[in-house]
């Protein structure tokens, strides 16, 4: 059967199980949504910026599993998707972006909308293809999800000229992908497990730590569970590994890192086996790098081999998928002929309990005075029962989030966390409600971040989506002016945000619901009244303590065990 | 430390463009890059020379082998091994000086690939070491231009540099 480049784009697309596309059409992408329309295969998503696009797609693949997708066109489209795919790229999320591209006999002649998009995206996705053949169209969507899902997942960009588009040929679509190239390792090496059970039974002080890699290795975070219950070891995660042990788990001790817990930090710092498990020892993390868990022999899992031993060096390496792993893992401990030193964690548990003690993320509100931030998020989490969907943007509140939200599930944490892009948590927080429409969806923005991607709250409406937005708004770029405050003798250089507009009169020229909380008492009000709307989005403009900071904090560049308490 | 790596990767669209990309991005140095057909049409083998310390190479070999097209590497360096790489010298040859050339070609085991009324152009393979003792000997004849392909290497024995082969 011949088919155009078009109809081969939407048959592929369905078979690949997509039923959601999120686009903005163009000139180069015009015979596609052509199609699109005709075919009406998948529900397609339009956005108001070709950034959104992509954070929608991922915000949709963290929720659902599955592959996020976005349609842009060429130039200027493709460029807008840029800082999308980076951020995909950077915290490891399967998306796929297709991008037009000006026919291929005008390639290279600077065109009207021309812009060399497979060399501009290359370093910021997985991989990247420019079809020029329509005969190469269907294999090469196949392998793009394949490659975007499997491994360490990631972003994937094909640019489709637009004669390839209108141009036909016999279609054939390819059941399987065999890659020479590119067959990513799953299985942990038998005997690598056995000498990391051999490891853990024999230490001391030992802790888990663990990464986006448990959110992305769907069912691996009951096995992660399962496995510190049973060996009663501590766990601690990064930012993107939140939701992978429940946050009432006496067992987790709270994120570690920059602003991670006093009882995180320290016992990583005073741990002697360091269990790492699809985390990536970011700068974030490790703050200074001769400082980190200086008395841990450390195992690392990862799917990706060049993790491994990259910043750290890991003295027992498991390449593998950290769910194959894990229930390796289990399955080893079954057989093991040791059990875990029970003495030795007593001791190592009373420790930690002493530095759990010292309760580093408590917070006092006084009802008189103005609303502090952690509050807002411990009453989020209060009225939702702590099984919202929370997607943030970048800055304080997205820190403030990340340490009193508290996760009892994984996947319903999405961040920017890798590459920290403001603007990321609106759209993305869009995708999360259309993966999952009946749930609760909040992103937690900053005054400085929501104005990024404000726009997309037209996108919001015009699909229904009952996303509730909760700005912290204390008038500054909190975390800039937090660091201008500690490191540049609070010369508040361009982070104040003058002209702020009326978040409440925007939200309702867009058609949504507005609200606004001034004193500590309006905030459990306004919140309910937002959970109850669930017919338009909601924003919700908190009015607080303009020169609050995060704590605990590392300063940039020290070590773990010198935190700032407050 | 000198590294000479050699990669195996699928003949398409982009991939040196990839490779030296990944080197640009993560701030390795590359001495040498050398891109060649192979018996096999559907795939190139590059031969790269880089330097670095251990953490610095393992770290290369396993951004290379994440590149998808990449389908596999090994570091040279590591195994009995040799390496050639070619030179054309262009030098001048006066007639008081032609004769000390050839001389020096034939010490060499230089071909003379082209002849004018003012120069010679010469043609040595074999190690980098001593080509560059080509060059230095040459030199004060007066060198008007070179160009070198950079070295590409093999394994010694039997075995080969083979998809299959693992």
């Amino acid at each position: 059967m011949k088919l155009t480049g078009a109809e081969i784009f939407v048959e592929c697309l369905k078979r690949e199980g997509v039923d959601i596309i999120f686009g903005y059409p163009g000139g180069a992408v015009l015979p596609i949504y052509d199609e699109i329309f005709k075919k009406n295969y998948f529900r397609h998503i339009l956005v108001r910026h070709e950034q959104a696009a992509l954070h929608a797609a991922n915000g949709y693949a963290r929720v659902s599993g599955k592959c996020g997708v976005a349609l842009v066109t060429s130039g200027p489209g493709a460029t807008n998707a840029v800082t999308g795919l980076a951020d995909s790229y950077m915290d490891s999320i399967p998306t796929v972006c297709f991008s037009g591209q000006v026919p291929t006999h005008m390639i290279g002649n600077d065109a009207f909308q021309e812009a060399d998009t497979v060399g501009i995206t290359r370093s910021a996705t997985k991989h990247n293809f420019l079809v020029k053949h329509v005969e190469d169209l269907a294999l090469t969507i196949r392998q793009a999800f394949h490659i975007a899902t499997t491994g360490r997942p990631g972003p994937v960009l094909i640019d489709i000229p637009k004669d390839v588009g209108i141009a036909s040929c016999e279609f054939r679509y390819p059941e399987t992908v065999n890659m020479r190239s590119y067959k990513p390792v799953t299985k942990g090496h038998h005997g690598q497990i056995k000498r990391a059970i051999k490891m853990m039974l024999a230490s001391r002080r030992p802790i888990f730590y663990t990464g986006g890699g448990i959110n992305s290795a769907r069912g691996s975070a009951e096995l992660l569970t399962r496995l510190a219950r049973k060996l009663n070891f501590p766990v601690t995660q990064t930012l993107m590994g939140l939701g992978g042990v429940p946050c009432d788990d006496k067992h987790f001790l709270g994120m570690l890192g920059m602003h991670g817990t006093y009882e995180a930090n320290m016992a990583v710092s005073h741990c002697d086996l360091l269990i790492a498990i699809g985390a990536r020892f970011d700068d974030r993390v490790t703050g200074k790098i001769e400082a980190f868990a200086p008395e841990a022999k450390i195992i690392h899992v990862d799917v990706d081999p060049s993790s491994i031993s990259k910043n750290v060096h890991a003295h027992l390496p498991i390449v593998g998928d950290v769910k194959v792993v894990l229930g390796q893992m289990l399955d080893a401990l079954k057989t093991a002929n040791t059990k875990p030193n029970a003495e030795a964690l007593k001791v190592w548990w009373h420790q930690i309990e002493e530095w759990r003690a010292r309760d580093c993320l408590h917070f006092d509100q006084d009802m008189d005075g103005s609303i502090k931030p952690q509050f807002v998020i411990s009453k989020l989490h209060e009225l939702t029962k702590g099984d919202a969907i929370i997607a943030t943007e970048v800055g304080q509140h997205q820190m403030w989030a990340a340490q009193h939200y508290g996760f009892k599930k994984p996947h319903r944490w999405i961040t920017s966390g890798g590459l920290g892009t403001m603007g990321f948590g609106l759209p993305a927080a869009i995708g999360a409600q259309i993966a999952e429409p009946k749930a609760t969806v909040i992103d937690i923005a900053g005054d400085a971040s929501i104005q990024m991607s404000i726009q997309e709250l037209s996108t919001a409406m015009q699909h229904k989506l009952p996303v509730i937005v909760a700005i912290i708004n204390n008038s500054y770029m909190g975390m800039v002016r937090q660091w201008q405050e500690m490191f540049y003798e609070s010369r508040y250089s361009h982070s104040y945000c003058d002209s702020l507009p009326d978040f409440v009169k925007l939200a309702e020229a867009y058609g949504g619901k507005g609200l606004r909380a001034e004193k500590p008492g309006d905030v459990e009000t306004v919140i309910k009244q937002a959970l109850a709307n669930r017919d338009t989005f909601t924003v919700i403009d908190f009015v607080v303590t303009k020169e609050e900071n995060v704590y605990p904090m590392v300063p940039a560049g020290a070590g773990l065990s010198e935190m700032v308490l407050a | 430390m000198r590294h000479t790596i050699t990669v195996l990767v699928e003949n398409e669209f982009g991939v040196l463009t990839r490779i030296a990309g990944l080197f640009s991005a993560r701030g390795y140095n590359i001495e040498n890059l050398n891109v060649a057909p192979t018996l096999d049409a559907s795939m190139s083998r590059m031969t790269l020379v880089t330097r670095g310390d251990e953490h610095v190479i393992e770290q290369i070999k396993k951004q290379l082998n994440k590149l998808i097209p990449v389908i596999k590497t090994e570091d040279l360096t590591r195994q009995e091994h040799m390496e050639r790489e070619m030179i054309l010298i262009k030098v001048r040859a006066s007639e008081d000086t032609r004769a000390e050339v050839l001389r020096m070609a034939d010490v060499f085991r230089a071909n003379v690939v082209d002849v004018s009324e003012s120069s010679y152009t010469l043609e040595l393979t074999g190690k980098a070491r001593k080509l560059d003792a080509f060059l230095r000997m040459l030199e004060p004849n007066g060198v008007i231009e070179m160009t070198r392909t950079g070295p590409v290497g093999m394994r010694r024995g039997a075995e080969g540099f083979t998809v299959d082969d693992d």
